[in-house]
């Protein structure tokens, strides 16, 4: 540690690691925040969807007529006008034949889930556009529903896009290493019927919404929303509503949570610029709760037929075959990116070498799909989890040290998986003991060996073990899509010295919460040796100011790696100009500059130095002062592009390094099962987080406790349910039970630090989390139940559930597993 | 045909400042306040008085302001998340949220922050039920409450040793 002294004024200004205040609080406090509820504009219209109260139906006729006769209604926009206004349908992710699939703003001739939309109206006011929505009078021929993953495969199941002539959006087959082979010499072979992960959704707690105002003057297409991934929404709707990238402006200041469910707000932006260009005036949509329930986009149900687990009598695992069935509701929104993005963690947390899935993602009629906080990893990781908590259950081997046994070792990183990705760092097994210790599992045990039969209680103590894989390669892409041109990821952001001295920073990260004006005026802060209160981070997404990058945005959990490492580039290349100004301005080399409290000056002479305002004066101002060369090259305003170093994966293998980094959370729960209700109560709850370099482990230790909330809430609460006519049971916060604070647990949360050698500052994107508690708490239900009872095999357990798996009478193969041992 | 319903004229004090307008009858307080009166800071989560991002104090009670109509505040006294702080200094409610990381997206927060007020003007020594209780109205999607329910305990202190400096 140097000692600060006069002569060597080195002393840092860095905050890196350190709960500086948040930039983004003062304003959110106290009303401030501009969320896009918040825009206004003159002229404005609002809009309304009116939407399919069917599952699927066949739409006989539309007559807008009664709505228009309303005062005060502008205009209503159809399906089949939309169509005709548009230039192409949504381009589609997908390969041949769902590749053929025709998705327009607004259904046309059919509609495939219940609350899509076949019109929206314009009106003066929020309360006329939803009386107006209600006098569009639409006739439907309702047709049979599909709403189940696997029968949706079935050939003779009802057809939602005819065009494509199946429902079957993707099917593949992943195979690596020799899964047979290891099932036919395994000594135990453990086969599980059928697994499944449910529907649910982050719910942000402000529902989607948009202003668009197509301007006739300038022809450009402004739109202020809460999308979260503006760039890939521009690139999905612009050549369908036939405006050049360069005529859309998306702009975002405060997002109020997003989840990945924001990025699902495409086709009703493009329903509204058609809208506002036919009404001639902005329109202005602010989502309904009820409407963000049926259509905003829900997270991925997934179900596991015919699992089967190779296991050594010595506790070895060697792998794993299923068949998954994903179901992506009505539309490919996304999809089906999510049939890949999983093999990011294949074998789970576990050294698992032989791993094959064969993989069918089905349309049915259901809300489709989008990305929600651990998209598509942790429907897999929960089934990773399961098999280990199943096989430890009919073997008879202690979860803990099957887990510790089976579990990549601190020694084994950068590990690479069957397919070819590569953990960066992580110790599974110490944060796993970090995370008994803070439940202090002995207790527990002591406590489960004294509850005897009669006393109506049981004890479980459970494990989640996740990856949050960050950063992703979009190369990925072309393993679901060999002709798809995507690959590699990227962040940009501008560092300028601004006239008076002043550093000013624009990232186009669009936030939701994780305070990235605080973390990157963290990191520049570092580099400019200055406090990050004196840094102004631009807030917020503006397309036509920030540089475009496709990948853009804060998803996957990858803005500490892109969004810190494109500002601390931008920085060390601002950093590099002011110090060559400084040399030239004092006429002294630039390795005896030194920089502090932005005041550049010459190491050991404190007379001699320059201020920053008049190091921006000789750029801005005063530029005859420098020599020609310099004047050309130097701006005071500089950007970097962060990228990082990936290779194109290989679609014949289905192989390659899908994601650059691999944050881990090891939680541990203890739950008390009431016998005669079937209530799980929650006793006492850790997570170990392991995120690599902490930027400012509050906003970590935040981020930690969302995710958990958010998994806990799905795993007991939380369901998205149609019935067999495709009607959405659960549409309000009445039916739909979001978490509240007295559901909660409190939260203990530990942490270790493992570097990551892949990034620029040691960190690892964090935040999506895995879906920790969905595994923790079947397997603490699991372990609660008896050796011979029930296997847990649904990821959303209410009270009926557990009551039911508790009375079970079912016995051995009749339970839906079977062991079979040589 | 829809009937819009009729229009009437209310006053009422709006953070301490007299205020007059016309309403819709059947316009919700919340959307009065955010649309009409141009406050941006009380939220709308959802259309059933399920999330408290709307609350506001109505004469001294707390209230999910897309529970009541516009009309129903005529005569009444409405302090929004707007007349807390003053001169920019935040409350220590406030100030608490700020210091416990009690917020992240910050949509939620306009609304828990009214409750915890409430709470502390009525309850200035909460047990941790009573401030688990206070937030039950409210639905935060980011935090888990648990940064929440710490801001509320640690505001409560603030303002108990700020009394004692006080006495």
């Amino acid at each position: 540690m140097s000692t600060p002294s006069i002569e060597t004024p080195t002393e840092t200004r860095s905050t890196i690691g350190q709960n500086v205040p948040r930039v983004e609080d003062r304003r959110l406090l106290q009303g401030q925040g501009q969320f896009v509820d918040d825009v206004w504009m003159h002229r404005t219209g609002h809009a309304h969807f009116v939407r399919s109260p069917h599952g699927h139906a066949r739409i006989v006729s539309i007559d807008v007529s009664r709505a228009l006769s309303l005062d005060g209604v502008y205009t209503v926009l159809t399906g089949e006008e939309a169509k005709e206004m548009c230039a192409v349908p949504f381009f589609q992710i997908a390969p041949a034949p769902a590749a053929a699939l025709e998705e327009w703003p607004l259904a046309v001739d059919k509609v495939r889930y219940h609350g899509d939309a076949v019109a929206v109206v314009l009106a003066e006011t929020r309360e006329l556009a939803r009386d107006a929505a209600e006098l569009v009078d639409v006739e439907y021929e309702p047709l049979p529903a599909v709403v189940d993953t696997v029968k949706a495969a079935d050939p003779d199941a009802p057809i939602l896009h005819d065009v494509v002539g199946t429902n079957v959006a993707w099917h593949g087959e992943y195979d690596w290493g020799d899964i047979d082979f290891a099932l036919q010499n395994a000594d135990h072979v453990v086969e599980i019927d059928r697994l499944h992960f449910h529907r649910f959704s982050s719910t942000p707690l402000e529902c989607n919404g948009a202003v668009v105002h197509w301007d006739p003057g300038t022809n450009i297409v402004s739109i202020s929303s809460n999308n979260q991934m503006p760039m890939f929404a521009s690139m999905v709707i612009g050549p369908t509503i036939g405006v050049a990238s360069n005529r859309l402006s998306f702009t975002s200041q405060d997002i109020g949570g997003a989840f990945g469910i924001k990025i699902g707000s495409y086709p009703q932006i493009a329903a509204l610029a058609l809208l506002s260009k036919k009404a001639g005036r902005p329109a202005k949509w602010t989502e309904y709760r009820t409407d963000h329930m049926l259509s905003a986009g829900q997270g991925n149900e997934r179900t596991f037929l015919d699992t089967k687990v190779a296991v050594q009598s010595d506790g070895t695992i060697l792998g794993f075959k299923t068949r998954a069935f994903d179901d992506a509701g009505a539309y490919l929104h996304y999809e089906p990116l999510g049939a890949v993005i999983w093999t990011q963690v294949s074998p789970g947390c576990y050294r698992m070498k032989h791993v094959h899935v064969e993989y069918t993602e089905t349309m049915t009629n259901k809300c489709p799909t989008i990305p929600n906080r651990g998209y598509s990893r942790l429907q897999h990781l929960w089934l990773t989890e399961r098999i280990i908590d199943i096989v430890a259950h009919e073997l008879g081997f202690d979860p803990v040290a099957l887990r510790k046994q089976n579990y990549v070792q601190p020694e084994d990183y950068p590990y690479e998986t069957p397919n070819g990705c590569v953990y960066d760092s992580g110790d599974l097994p110490r944060s796993l003991d970090i995370a008994l210790e803070m439940i202090d599992v002995e207790k527990w045990r002591a406590k489960q060996r004294e509850l005897g039969h009669g006393s109506g209680k049981r004890i479980g103590i459970g494990i989640g073990s996740t990856l949050d894989s960050g950063t992703n390669n979009f190369g990925q892409a072309r393993i679901v899509n060999p002709d798809l041109p995507f690959s590699g990821n990227g962040e940009a952001c501008f560092a300028k010295l601004d006239l008076y001295g002043e550093v000013n920073i624009n990232l186009g990260t669009t936030p939701q919460g994780q305070g990235h004006e605080t973390t990157a005026a963290q990191v520049v802060g570092a580099i400019l040796n200055m406090p990050p209160d004196q840094i102004q981070v631009t807030a917020g997404f503006n397309q036509q100011q920030n540089t475009y990058v496709a990948f853009s945005g804060t998803y996957a959990s990858q803005f500490a790696v892109t969004g810190l490492g494109a500002a601390q580039g931008a920085a060390e290349k601002l950093r590099a100009e002011i110090i060559e100004l400084a040399a030239y301005a004092l006429q002294a080399d630039a390795d005896q500059i030194e920089m502090a409290d932005g005041m550049c000056s010459v190491r050991g002479d404190a007379e001699r130095a320059i201020p920053y305002i008049g190091i921006a004066n000789m750029i801005y101002s005063n530029n005859a002062v420098l020599t020609p060369e310099m004047r050309d090259r130097l701006s005071l305003n500089c950007r970097h592009v962060y990228t990082p170093p990936f290779q194109v994966p290989d679609p014949e293998t289905k192989t390659g390094n899908l994601t650059l980094t691999y944050a881990s959370q090891i939680h541990a729960c203890v739950v008390e099962i009431d016998e005669e209700t079937g209530e799980v109560k929650i006793l006492d709850y850790a997570a170990v987080d392991d995120c690599g370099k902490r930027i400012h482990p509050q906003i970590v230790e935040g981020q930690v406790h969302g995710a958990t909330a958010l998994g806990i809430g799905a795993a007991l609460y939380e369901a998205f349910e149609y019935d067999e006519t495709g009607q959405l049971q659960q549409a309000s916060f009445y039916d739909y039970h979001a978490l509240t604070a007295l559901d909660a647990p409190d939260i203990k949360v530990g942490d270790i630090e493992s570097p990551s050698p892949f990034t620029p500052n040691g960190a690892k994107g964090m935040g999506e989390g895995g879906g920790a508690p969905l595994h923790a708490i079947c397997s603490a239900i699991q372990n609660a139940l008896g050796p011979e009872d029930a296997v847990v095999s649904d990821s959303h357990n209410p009270w009926e559930r557990v009551w039911t798996l508790v009375h079970s009478g079912e016995r051995g193969e009749a339970r839906g597993v079977k062991v079979t041992s040589r | 045909m829809v009937d819009a319903g009729t229009v009437q004229a209310v006053e009422f004090t709006l953070n301490g400042e007299k205020t007059k307008a016309t309403v819709e009858s059947r316009q919700l307080l919340v959307h009065f306040i955010r649309d009409t009166l141009g406050m941006k800071g009380t939220h709308v989560g959802c259309d059933t008085g399920s999330c408290g991002a709307c609350s506001v104090i109505v004469d001294g009670k707390l209230v999910k302001s897309c529970m009541m109509l516009a009309p129903q505040a005529d005569g009444a006294e409405i302090e929004t998340v707007e007349g807390l702080a003053q001169g920019g200094e935040l409350t220590p409610v406030q100030q608490a949220f700020h210091e416990q990381h009690g917020l992240q997206c910050g949509y939620c927060t306009p609304g828990i922050v009214m409750a915890a007020t409430f709470l502390l003007r009525r309850n200035p020594n909460p047990t941790e039920e009573d401030i688990r209780r206070s937030v039950r109205g409210n639905i935060c999607r980011c935090t888990g409450y648990v940064n929440v329910l710490r801001s509320i305990e640690a505001a409560a202190q603030a303002g108990r040793a700020g009394a004692e400096e006080a006495a």
